[in-house]
């Protein structure tokens, strides 16, 4: 079984975002950024499955700018067999996303597609779910533990409620969340491994796919400030505080 | 005309409070207000969705295949009743993060997540970037909206004196087996839901055990608080997952916040923006929780959360 994994090149998740003062964008030179933390567990989790033997090769798929190379070599590196880039100099929506991923099933006809729950630029928590409707297979979203049989999955899931498990048919898409797994450090011989790995280079047009803006997108706004606190000295001026609030 | 289809998340027969929160950014958007009711047993939860103020109908459809909430199966139900609306809201819970952009790719749009602020019938103020970025976007006009509503943002419509029309629907869609529930493991507990309760306590990683945790729950007890944790507690297994508050967990936005042995990570941060009163109890005067905490506290918390639980009588 080939298992195709969303792994999308964000801002760095200890980057606190600045909203330009035109309230055009974020200020983006200089700014580190890295492969989306849920895709990380993503790549983990294939790989894993793969060592078991339940999957024969992992795929890595990145759809973004031309420099998307160093990023994907990541990946690579962590232990992928090839690498995807599917090139635009757009942005890239979910929807988007998902009908680039559908192109892609279509041609690799992978038993398990495997992406974040959400990227955590847009966090938009989409893709995953809108790959599945348009695949017209099942999904099982935020999952924390994946268990894979002859042609079904059982992934328990994090739901508001508690865990809750689903079986699924596959194919299947799922989406990661953060108790799957804890992702590898990639080793310094497996950089080196990665180098003569293949990634293709697709040109998001020439998939038939259309990266037009579903959402426009007018203004960026920092969040409202919270006001000023204080400090208190002691457990009976936090209650004083508190009591003087009306809120104990 | 707006016709707003707002699709009712409930659980053990019960309609979620998020439904209300959902009506309150319907009602600023503007036009007709339906709810529509997937379930086995539909009947009590149409009735709470009918007393809200502002849902003109509420629309049910009982079908086995509803009993539990499974986005495969419910997605082609949503989209044969939504035929003639212009809107379609859900909160943004699990459920309809899983739900509705199964939704609304099928319906071939994109989605509005996380809906914070209705500029008008199209326009959205929703956060990126953890919360640290808020932006404006514009749906196409001439396209069907689905969004999630960020519960946190809109207070509940009040229940009471309404009653909307309840109309039976019988969906006639083909429904998927390819996905089936197998079991729900919930931590149930007497205590105030994390989502919709008025007061939250929460403890971090400085707790450092799930017997140390204890502390936590005796203070929200005492406060009548629900409990939350950040990540790093949950990972370390010291609570469940579904008490994680954060960019990746609930949002929330209780009258009172106890954060303890939080250091306050943007990641958690975004989870209580919308806070009235945020306490902080850390041992490290610069934890970035205490820019914005309201009150905060340094010290060690195994000394002073059992002081101030004592302090409250
Ligand atoms: C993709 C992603 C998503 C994430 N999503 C979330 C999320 O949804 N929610 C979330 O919470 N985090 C999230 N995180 C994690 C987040 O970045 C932080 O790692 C996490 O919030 C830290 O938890 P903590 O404050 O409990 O632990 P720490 O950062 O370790 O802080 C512990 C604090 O306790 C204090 N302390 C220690 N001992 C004592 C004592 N005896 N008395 C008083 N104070 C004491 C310390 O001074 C410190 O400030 C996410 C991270 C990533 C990468
Ligand atoms: N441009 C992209 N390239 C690769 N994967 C993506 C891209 N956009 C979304 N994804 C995948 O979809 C998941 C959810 O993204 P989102 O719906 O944007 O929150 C991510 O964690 C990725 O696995």
């Amino acid at each position: 079984m080939k298992i195709l994994v969303g792994y999308k090149r964000v801002v760095d998740y200890n980057v606190r975002i600045q909203v330009k003062p035109d309230g055009s964008g974020v200020v983006s030179e200089g700014v580190k950024l890295s492969p989306n933390p849920f895709d990380e567990i993503a790549l983990e989790e294939a790989l894993r499955l793969r060592e078991q033997g339940v999957a024969s090769e992992v795929v890595i798929v990145a759809i973004g700018a031309a420099d998307l190379q160093a990023h994907l070599r990541n990946g690579l590196a962590m232990g992928a067999n090839r690498a995807i880039h599917v090139s635009t100099s757009d942005a890239v929506q979910p929807l988007t996303a998902a009908r680039v991923l559908l192109k892609l099933v279509e041609k690799e006809r992978p038993g398990l597609v495997i992406v974040g729950k959400q990227a955590i630029d847009d966090d938009s928590n989409q893709t995953g779910q809108m790959l599945a409707a348009l695949w017209d297979r099942p999904q099982a979203t935020f999952a924390s533990k994946v268990e894979i049989g002859a042609d079904k999955a059982r992934v328990t899931r994090e739901v508001d409620a508690g865990l809750e498990t689903l079986e699924v048919d596959l194919p299947a898409v799922i989406t990661t969340d953060l108790r799957l797994n804890e992702p590898r450090f990639i080793k310094l011989p497996d950089i080196m491994k990665a180098k003569s790995k293949p990634i293709e280079v697709l040109e998001l047009a020439s998939l038939g796919v259309s990266s037009g803006d579903h959402l426009k997108t007018t203004h960026y706004a920092p969040p409202p400030k919270r006001g000023k606190g204080v400090m208190v000295k002691n457990v009976a001026d936090l209650v004083a505080a508190l009591k003087n609030k009306g809120l104990v | 005309m707006n016709k707003i289809l707002i699709v009712a998340e409930h659980q053990d027969g019960k309609l979620n409070p998020a439904t209300a929160r959902c009506v309150s950014c319907a009602l600023k958007i503007g036009g007709e207000i339906e709810v529509l009711v997937l379930a086995a047993a539909p009947d009590a939860i149409a009735r709470a969705a009918a007393a809200l103020d502002g849902v003109t109908r509420v629309r049910s459809a009982a079908n086995p295949a509803n009993a539990h909430a499974l986005a495969a199966v419910l997605a082609p139900q949503v989209i044969a009743a939504a035929a003639d609306f212009t809107h379609v809201l859900a909160p943004s819970t699990t459920f309809g993060k899983d739900l509705m952009p199964r939704v609304a790719a099928l319906l071939g749009v994109a989605q509005v997540s996380d809906l914070m602020q209705v500029e008008d019938a199209h326009r959205f103020v929703r956060p990126i970037y953890a919360g640290n970025a808020l932006i404006t976007v514009q749906a196409p006009g001439d396209q069907i909206v689905v969004a999630t509503v960020r519960t946190a943002s809109w207070p509940e419509a009040k229940a009471g004196a309404a009653h909307a029309p309840i109309e039976n629907l019988a969906l006639d869609v083909a429904l998927p087996a390819h996905t089936r529930f197998v079991a729900l493991q919930s931590g149930k507990s007497d205590r105030p839901d994390l989502q919709s309760a008025s007061r939250v306590v929460s403890g971090g990683r400085a707790l450092g055990s799930a017997e140390n945790f204890q502390i936590i729950y005796a203070l929200a007890d005492k406060l009548g608080a629900a409990v939350g944790a950040s990540r790093a507690a949950v990972d370390a297994g010291y609570v469940p997952s579904d008490m994680q508050v954060g960019q990746t967990g609930k949002i929330i936005a209780p009258a009172l916040y106890v954060a303890i042995g939080i250091s306050g990570a943007i990641q958690h941060l975004t989870g209580i923006k919308d806070a009235g009163t945020i306490v902080a109890i850390n041992k490290d005067a610069e934890a970035p929780i205490f820019e914005v905490a309201d009150f905060g506290l340094v010290g060690d918390l195994f000394k002073l959360v059992p002081e101030l639980q004592q302090a409250l009588g």
